[in-house]
């Protein structure tokens, strides 16, 4: 597949050389300025709060109008394949809550020619902040040829431009990168549309339910098993090239990490320990992979060198140690322990010393997780018969819940920093039924819960990083 | 579906009824033997041969204790149902034993497969403790994912906080 266009590269440009504009900036700025207004009302709002409610934060932004047309071949008319890539970033774009793609049917006439400039009269009637235009067709060599250019309708600039051509099968993944240009123009974060998503998919009833690994791009689509559920699997995590999956399976009665390597979908035991492998995860750098060891009742972190499988031992403690996750710069590590009684949320540095307490409220903390970005912690929270997701910083103030439910776990970032993925499952019926697990995404502001549709019922998922 | 249920409550209740039977008291057991005795006796019929597999020996005895919540420490009544166990395999040295430990859905993932197997290691070393060859137990934890009882309640969630003793 070659795609010429990267949101993490530089766009291959036709016509003007595009920068960033004074008033995207500007733009960036205001979005901003509402989330900070947002995130200082809630915490003034949880300052004043008794303790003993728990308050969940509700974001709420305005999102841009942006219309996207369908993409022409080069006789100005749509294309099949244009109208396909018009419809993955419009999704996309919708998806993320910070975009409102404009119904197609308010159009005027799309231009024929779209490298010209646009009449803009002709879209800020119907509100269009954003434009999207662009041409989609196959080539003599049957693969597509892509380009697109995003205009700022107001300002009338613009924005962003790019082209590229690739295989039929790359027509999902270059409509998902185009959406992340849109997304990283108008917000200033990183797009995370072309990422993918590693999960357990689950059948069966809930006394003996089948879990299978499975992996799909961020949307939904290109759904593969991994796994064929002859033997149990749990807690997938990507390694930072995307192309191995860490994760606990129970082959043979005797459950250990594997590490699995997704273009031969081959899995491979990771060392060979007395007692039990699990809750593994890569470092940043990539080269190490930290998991628990469970033997004789006593649970304590270990990091692994991936290259010659030595371990090294990093907590001692007669009490359960588990679910590590390393800081950005692979410096620290948050983990949960019981060593105070409950589970709570530590932070060490990366050989094992300095350990401190960051979670104070009340309730029992698990599964945290590093935010890319660095500044923060998301984890799940259980108080009062109640689950809870959230974040708070790395010194363990300034914790907010963004999700709540019967059963709500296994925060997971999405490679921006931006969105949090968890699963979320329902109570189960005495009758056996209910008991459906599901995942969900959120923005870190508390907003735009939304269900991830899976073929079957999903837990355990894991956000990739960037692809490269 | 309403026939299956009852026939999975009824082995629950005869597996329950069968721990507290050396200790009415038990803290472990609930109240709910009140049901018991029918299914226990239909229990028993469903055998047909009249001759108890190791199995069904060691199931009679009681395979299985319960745990409180977030917690693997013994209680009085699991170490009477152990004392049963330890005995059970003095007298059938060829035996073999998997113990598995299990947590009600109550908790995170990975902490429940760590606290699953300090149920297990608990279970193993109290065995251990009454003259159990070590080499004869394999423990493992499942965490929360094999549950006895089905269902989203305390009652559930009692029976599923469980170490249970499984002849290999």
């Amino acid at each position: 597949m070659s795609i010429y266009i990267s949101s993490h590269t530089n766009i291959d440009i036709k016509g003007t050389q595009m920068t960033a504009t004074p008033m995207i900036s500007i733009w960036t700025h205001r979005l901003y300025i509402a989330l900070a207004i947002l995130l200082l009302s809630v915490s003034s709002a949880f300052a004043q709060a008794d303790t003993e409610i728990i308050t969940i934060t509700e974001g709420n932004v305005e999102p841009t109008p942006i219309a996207i047309t369908n993409f022409i071949g080069p006789d100005g008319l749509p294309t099949d394949i244009g109208r396909d890539i018009a419809a993955i970033i419009s999704n996309d774009l919708e998806g993320s809550g910070l975009f409102r793609p404009l119904s197609q049917a308010a159009f005027f006439d799309p231009p024929s020619d779209v490298t010209e400039t646009p009449d803009f009269a002709d879209w800020r009637p119907i509100g269009a902040s954003a434009l999207l235009v662009g041409r989609a067709f196959y080539n003599a060599d049957n693969m597509i040829e892509v380009e697109f250019y995003l205009w700022d309708v107001l300002r009338a600039e613009l924005i962003a431009a790019g082209a590229g051509s690739v295989a039929d099968k790359g027509k999902r993944r270059i409509s998902h990168q185009i959406a992340d240009v849109v997304y990283k123009k108008w917000t200033g974060d990183d797009g995370y549309f072309d990422t993918r998503i590693v999960y357990v998919a689950e059948s069966g009833p809930a006394e003996k339910r089948i879990k299978r690994l499975a992996i799909m791009d961020q949307d939904g689509h290109n759904h593969i098993y991994l796994t064929d559920g002859s033997s149990l699997v749990l807690t997938p995590r990507f390694s930072q090239t995307v192309q191995e999956i860490a994760y606990l399976n129970y082959y043979n009665d005797d459950p250990n990490v594997y590490l699995l390597d997704i273009q031969s979908a081959n899995s491979e035991l990771l060392g060979s320990f007395p007692g039990m492998s699990f809750a593994p995860r890569f470092s940043y750098e990539g080269k190490t992979l930290i998991m628990s060891l469970a033997r004789s009742g006593v649970t304590n972190i270990f990091a692994m060198d991936l290259a010659t499988r030595q371990t090294t031992q990093l907590t001692n403690t007669p009490f359960i140690d588990t679910s590590p996750s390393y800081s950005p710069d692979d410096s620290q590590i948050v983990f949960n322990s019981d060593r105070s009684g409950g589970q709570q949320l530590y932070v060490m540095d990366k050989n094992g010393g300095n350990v401190r307490r960051i979670s104070r409220g009340k309730g029992r903390y698990a599964t945290p997780v590093w935010s890319p970005r660095g500044d923060i912690i998301a984890f799940t929270k259980m108080y009062r018969g109640q689950f809870y997701i959230g974040v708070m910083n790395v010194d363990g103030t300034g914790e907010r819940l963004l999700a709540k439910g019967f059963l709500v776990e296994a925060p997971t970032w999405a490679p921006n920093g931006r969105v949090l993925m968890y699963f979320k499952q329902n109570p189960t019926n005495t009758d056996g039924s209910g008991g459906e697990s599901y995942l969900y995404r959120i923005d870190i502001t508390g907003f735009n819960e939304r269900r991830i549709i899976t073929p079957e019922g999903a837990s355990d998922p894991a956000w990739s990083p960037f692809l490269p | 579906m309403f026939l299956r249920l009852t026939t999975l409550l009824a082995g629950i209740f005869l597996l329950a009824a069968c721990e507290t039977a050396p200790n009415a008291t038990g803290d472990a057991a609930g109240t709910s033997a009140s049901g018991s005795t029918t299914a226990s006796s239909s229990g028993s019929d469903a055998a047909g041969t009249g001759e108890m597999t190791i199995n069904e020996e060691l199931i009679s005895i009681g395979d299985r204790v319960l745990f409180g919540f977030d917690s693997y420490e013994l209680s009085a009544s699991a170490k009477s149902v152990l004392d049963d166990q330890a005995t059970f395999l003095a007298s059938n040295p060829s035996v073999r034993i998997t113990i598995e430990g299990h947590c009600d859905e109550r908790g995170t993932r990975e902490y429940n497969l760590a606290l699953g197997e300090s149920r297990a290691s608990a279970t193993r070393d109290y065995l251990v403790a009454q003259g159990v060859n070590p080499a004869r137990i394999k423990t493992i934890s499942y965490g929360k994912e094999r549950p006895a009882v089905i269902g989203s309640n305390e009652d559930a969630w009692r029976y599923n906080r469980r170490a249970v003793s499984v002849i290999n």
